[in-house]
């Protein structure tokens, strides 16, 4: 099993941005007033931000990227590693990664690569981020996650286009001898591969003047092209039941800690009832499980960082704290991280 | 697992526009529920918190009367 503890990496600073322009579902014409209230109280996405045409998740990335290292007063000339992960890229080629370590200044001996993962990618990428720091080689690193999925949703479709929201994030990352083990426990099954999927534009259909641009209805309400994200939302819910719980109570007993111990879990926005079920399978206190689900909707990679930011930003910054992270989907994909804080720069959730 | 009648108070604290009292084990599920995305999500996210058993959208639809569907939900419990 992918279980597993990598020492000596803190937390130094977290920031997320999203766009200003605001959506509200109630204003959303293909849901009646009271199917937008059951939408709202049970999805539980009140609001959502969303990028102008053009606004990649690399400017997201960047902005937040940039007011960490000024108020870290870090130089950009020591980060020696950049990781981009997000599932909405600059280009299909080349990588993300390259693009902000020169935009931000970054030194030419600096590691920067892509990963592709979604919903569970903070988790993920926080794992390759701190195996590739943890033997001091690279003492600061910057990991850049979010997504912007509100391009690729068809305002026709009801079960995508009031879900997503869009926000980059900034994770600043350093070498520190002693900090306390991050444990991870990381999961995979690929044959649900299709729960959540854009079929067009990659090298398997590539774009198609003929077909890519098609609209389908698929059911009622579900109206779409294949350059839209088509979402198996039964198959998700069911998958998300299924795996969460067990693989945070699989990683709580490799760590040796309790649910009593962990000050914060901060999961996946995924979706409020589905969120809410884990927690009461889990039996966690409300208090607990911060959700930024109702006014930012579901960010995609972003979200585990944009909740911290969007509630915990001054706990975070002034107390050590026992978090429990945990991201699941696309895929699919899933995965938990415990770890402590200690005091973290994290500012208010910038607008760009 | 828990008998028909605590299942079908549980089922009417979920939904909470629902009156209590109406529902019946020979309670035809279409008369009461509309199956719309949204309230099979509330039903199977109900089944897994109460009973940690995981029912498709499929199961729902096949389930006629509320008897049939304790049946299935208890046949599934009892197999875990």
């Amino acid at each position: 099993m992918a279980i597993f503890s990598i020492p000596d990496i803190r937390i130094a600073g977290i920031a997320a941005s999203v766009p200003k322009k605001e959506v509200s579902n109630r204003d959303y014409e293909l849901l009646s007033e009271k199917e937008q209230e059951t939408f709202i109280k049970t999805v539980g996405v009140e609001k959502r931000r969303v990028a102008d045409a053009g606004m990649a998740t690399s400017d997201l990335c960047f902005e937040a990227a940039e007011s960490l290292l000024a108020g870290l007063e870090w130089n950009a000339e020591d980060i020696e590693l950049l990781i981009f992960v997000s599932q909405s890229r600059d280009y299909l080629i080349p990588a993300t990664a390259g693009i902000l370590q020169d935009r931000l200044g970054l030194p030419k001996s600096c590691v920067a690569l892509d990963i592709s993962l979604g919903c569970s990618g903070y988790v993920y990428g926080l794992s390759v981020m701190g195996r590739m720091m943890t033997g001091g080689a690279i003492k600061k690193g910057l990991f850049l996650v979010g997504d912007v999925s509100t391009q690729n949703t068809s305002y026709k479709d009801k079960s995508t286009y009031p879900l997503f929201g869009d926000a980059g994030t900034a994770t600043a990352l350093e070498f520190k001898p002693g900090a306390s083990d991050m444990s991870f426990n990381l999961q995979t099954d690929g044959a649900g591969y299709k729960a959540i999927i854009i079929p067009d534009g990659g090298i398997r259909n590539f774009a198609s003047k003929e077909r890519s641009f098609e609209y389908m209805e698929i059911s009622e309400g579900i109206v779409r092209n294949s350059f839209h994200i088509a979402l198996d939302g039964m198959e998700v819910f069911n998958f998300s039941l299924r795996e969460v719980a067990p693989n945070i109570r699989a990683l709580l007993e490799y760590a040796g800690i309790s649910l009593d111990d962990i000050d914060y879990f901060v999961m996946h926005q995924a979706n409020k009832l589905m969120n809410e079920s884990i927690r009461k399978k889990l039996k966690i206190e409300a208090e607990k499980y911060p959700y930024s689900i109702g006014e930012y909707g579901n960010t995609s990679s972003a979200s585990i960082p944009l909740t911290i930011a969007h509630t915990l930003g001054s706990e975070i910054a002034n107390k050590e704290l026992q978090f429990l992270f945990s991201g699941f989907g696309v895929g699919l994909s899933w995965g938990s991280v415990v770890l402590k804080t200690d005091k973290v720069f994290c500012p208010e959730v910038i607008e760009i | 697992m828990i008998t028909i009648e605590e299942f079908i108070t549980r089922v009417e604290g979920e939904f909470e526009d629902m009156e209590t009292g109406n529902l019946k084990p020979e309670s035809v599920i279409r008369e009461h529920f509309t199956w719309d995305s949204i309230n099979a999500l509330i039903f199977i996210a109900h089944v897994n918190v109460e009973y940690d058993v995981v029912i498709s959208a499929d199961d729902l639809i096949n389930s006629e009367k509320l008897q049939d569907l304790y049946n299935l939900v208890s046949s599934k419990a009892n197999a875990a």
